[in-house]
């Protein structure tokens, strides 16, 4: 592939994590290619003492009793639902990035211990009795708050996705990756408590002059983006929960910056101060990174939004082969600009599209789930998705973005991705022309 | 915009009158089949601030004053200067918040060597995957761009900012005052920008000339990509027979952990 060679000698972090793998590796092993074939359309064996007729060990004797898992973990028969990285992709793992297992989950919200992880500088370990959110700069009073000081104010509980800018950058120029956790598993969906933004800046009082913010991370990389005043009083949040607990480390505890529909690196993690300014501050990760380069040579900045996307992500590359007959699509939409009104799937790469069925909540900003159902009669599908939001804009082909983008941006790449579903069952990552 | 922000920050005062403006405005954009909604405008006002779109800002506010009354609430601790001295580190393009102190490029040489070289490479080459900071320069519009201080970074206050607080990678906030004023100097002698015996302070900021500074333009997706907007897709015969083009197979570069494959049932 053409694409490959030009992105191997891309060397920059996972910013720009569009890399290609530095030597070829070894294929699967073809015992395990075996294997999954063979796991694929029947039912596995397990063991026929535990199956009608006869009754399950779990059955005649006693279980765990509470509390001998006072944090509670997945069944042990679920360890392979992780997050995952490529090596590759990146100098290091504190810079770095790994993957939601998407082909793993359904429904619209993400387990706090799947949602991928993005750090510059490595994770944080943030002591709360010594975290301090500073506001200052163009306002009437500059202010620390503590955490408990955050708890006090009003919260409010809300579900927004939240996807790195450079979900599928990989993709580009051509398949690269195969199974949507790496091609699509950087984003995710939880539910945040947190205070209205607005509160704390008005708490400080702002200045007539005040037309941005700098957020700023507590990490050894002090993450630093400018967010425009009218978006940071209009939805943005200081959050300190997801799905109700306290953030994970690897998500910003114990306080993290939430910036609906806008690009992740914005949500500013173990958020440590907020300074207001007449300008943004052109910093490093808005001008040398998070920037998409077009095939002019120009770079668009700025470019915050993120547009409305979707993927199946069964049937996908990594979960088990397609069998015929009944078959359930399950695939995940989004859209920054607003609500995902409507998902439409081909089975014939583009070229007839039936509308999907949206199931579950519908909420501003965040992740839907849908599903196509068809009986499957084994013929060759070229799997597609194409989500429409509330604005009236409409997913593209990934031919038609790079008509308009070229194939540098690296950034903000919603094209529609194709799985081709063999006449085994077998799915894998194609592009289609 | 300073209108706006008074606004804001006085919202009940605006919110009903608001309120009822807005709901008129929103019927009639919806009836006319308009991409009319709350979120659809907020996004698209983010830079050019619409009085329709402050309205909008006031009317989604408007709950939570309801409940939130009264504005202050009387929580946190005024920060103190020298609280705020300490954490106070960006800079901005015009040279705002840079500290006192001055670096040369030789002096730059010396830690750049000791602290940075080992990923950076000797020129700002790079060493394995770490970001590459010097040459690049006219490689944007290729099929090869290669984005460094030089070719890429628009502002000085971009690397020096940068640099202050994330650098030396894994010693953050290490580096002296003048060391970081030295070692930015050099890395912009690396690029050519700076000559051999240049000083950076605040005083000589601003003779500083970023090559690619009018390399970027402001998001303009909503013009420049109108199409993607379609209140009709097609459904149905919308291109000719598919083939495919290209595999993800064939490049090979997925992690080869089996287990990321998933097999039904339990083994």
């Amino acid at each position: 592939m053409e694409g490959a060679k030009g992105n191997a000698r891309d060397k920059d972090t996972v910013g720009d994590a569009v890399g290609v793998a530095p030597t070829s590796r070894r294929k699967f092993l073809a015992a395990a290619v075996g294997l999954t074939a063979a796991a694929a359309a029947t039912p596995a064996l397990g063991n026929p003492n535990n199956q009608p007729p006869n009754v399950a060990d779990w059955t005649r004797t006693l279980g765990d009793g509470v509390a001998t898992r006072p944090y509670g973990h997945p069944s042990q028969f679920e360890k392979e639902v992780v997050r995952r990285d490529v090596q590759w992709l990146t100098a290091s793992r504190e810079s770095s990035v790994s993957f939601t297992p998407l082909h793993e989950l359904d429904g619209i919200i993400t387990p706090n211990g799947l949602c991928f992880e993005r750090h510059h500088s490595g994770i944080a370990e943030v002591d709360p009795a010594d975290y301090r959110l500073m506001i200052h700069g163009l306002v009437d009073k500059p202010l620390l708050f503590t955490l408990d000081d955050l708890k006090r104010f009003p919260r409010v509980n809300k579900i927004y996705f939240l996807e790195c800018a450079a979900n599928s950058g990989m993709e580009w120029r051509g398949a690269q990756l195969n199974g949507c956790q790496y091609t699509h598993g950087m984003v995710h969906c939880v539910m945040y408590t947190g205070v209205p933004l607005k509160i704390l800046l008005e708490e400080a009082g702002l200045k007539a002059n005040a037309k941005w913010i700098m957020a700023e991370g507590g990490d050894a990389a002090a993450m630093n983006r400018s967010v425009p005043m009218a978006k940071a009083l209009d939805d943005c949040l200081v959050a300190y929960r997801m799905n109700g607990e306290m953030l994970r480390p690897e998500n910003g505890y114990p306080a993290r910056l939430v910036v609906p529909g806008w690009e992740g690196n914005m949500w500013v993690k173990w958020l440590r101060r907020i300074k207001v300014g007449d300008e943004p501050w052109f910093t490093r990760e808005e001008t040398s990174k998070y920037t998409d380069l077009l095939e002019t040579g120009k770079a668009r900045q700025f470019t915050w939004v993120m547009d409305a996307k979707s993927v199946i992500t069964s049937p996908s590359p990594q979960v088990p082969k397609l069998g015929k007959g009944f078959t359930v699509v399950s695939g995940l939409a989004w859209s920054g600009r607003g609500t995902v009104k409507r998902v439409d799937v081909s089975l014939d790469g583009g070229r007839n599209w039936r509308e999907a069925r949206i199931d579950g909540p519908v909420f501003d900003k965040a992740c839907v789930r849908f599903y196509y159902e068809f009986d499957w009669n084994g013929e060759p599908l070229l799997l597609q998705s194409r989500a429409m939001d509330s604005t009236g804009y409409v997913q593209p082909s990934k031919g038609d973005l790079r008509k308009l983008r070229g194939v540098n941006s690296i950034y903000h790449n919603n094209g529609i991705q194709t799985w081709h579903v063999k006449a085994d069952g077998e799915v894998e990552n194609v592009e289609v022309g | 915009m300073s209108k706006s922000a008074e606004r804001i920050r006085h919202p009940e005062v605006r919110a009903i009158s608001a309120l009822t403006r807005v709901f008129d405005a929103l019927r009639r954009a919806s009836k006319s089949g308009g991409r009319a909604s709350f979120a659809g405008f907020a996004a698209r006002s983010h830079l050019r601030m619409t009085g329709l779109a402050l309205a909008i800002l006031c009317l989604s506010a408007l709950p939570s004053i309801a409940q939130t009354k009264p504005h202050h609430y009387g929580i946190g601790t005024a920060a103190t200067p020298e609280q705020i001295a300490g954490w106070d580190i960006d800079v901005r393009p015009d040279g705002q918040g840079a500290p006192p102190g001055k670096g040369s490029v030789k002096q730059g040489e010396a830690i750049y060597m000791e602290r940075c070289a080992a990923c950076h490479g000797e020129f700002g080459e790079s060493a394995g995957r770490w970001p590459q900071l010097a040459q690049g320069k006219g490689t944007l519009a290729s099929n090869d761009p290669v984005k460094t201080v030089g070719s890429y970074f628009p502002y000085l206050s971009s690397v020096f900012d940068y640099v202050r607080r994330a650098m030396p990678f894994g010693d953050a906030q290490s580096l002296t005052n003048d060391e970081l004023y030295a070692v930015v100097a050099y890395v912009l002698n690396l690029n050519d920008i700076v000559d051999d015996k240049f000083v950076l302070s605040k005083e000589t900021w601003n003779t500083v000339r970023m090559p690619n500074q009018a390399g970027f333009i402001d998001d303009d997706r909503e013009t420049a990509e109108k199409a993607f907007w379609n209140a009709k897709p097609c459904m149905s015969d919308c291109r000719p027979p598919v083939t495919i083009t290209g595999r993800a197979a064939v490049i090979d570069v997925t992690p080869d952990d089996e287990k990321s494959r998933r097999r039904g049932g339990v083994e």
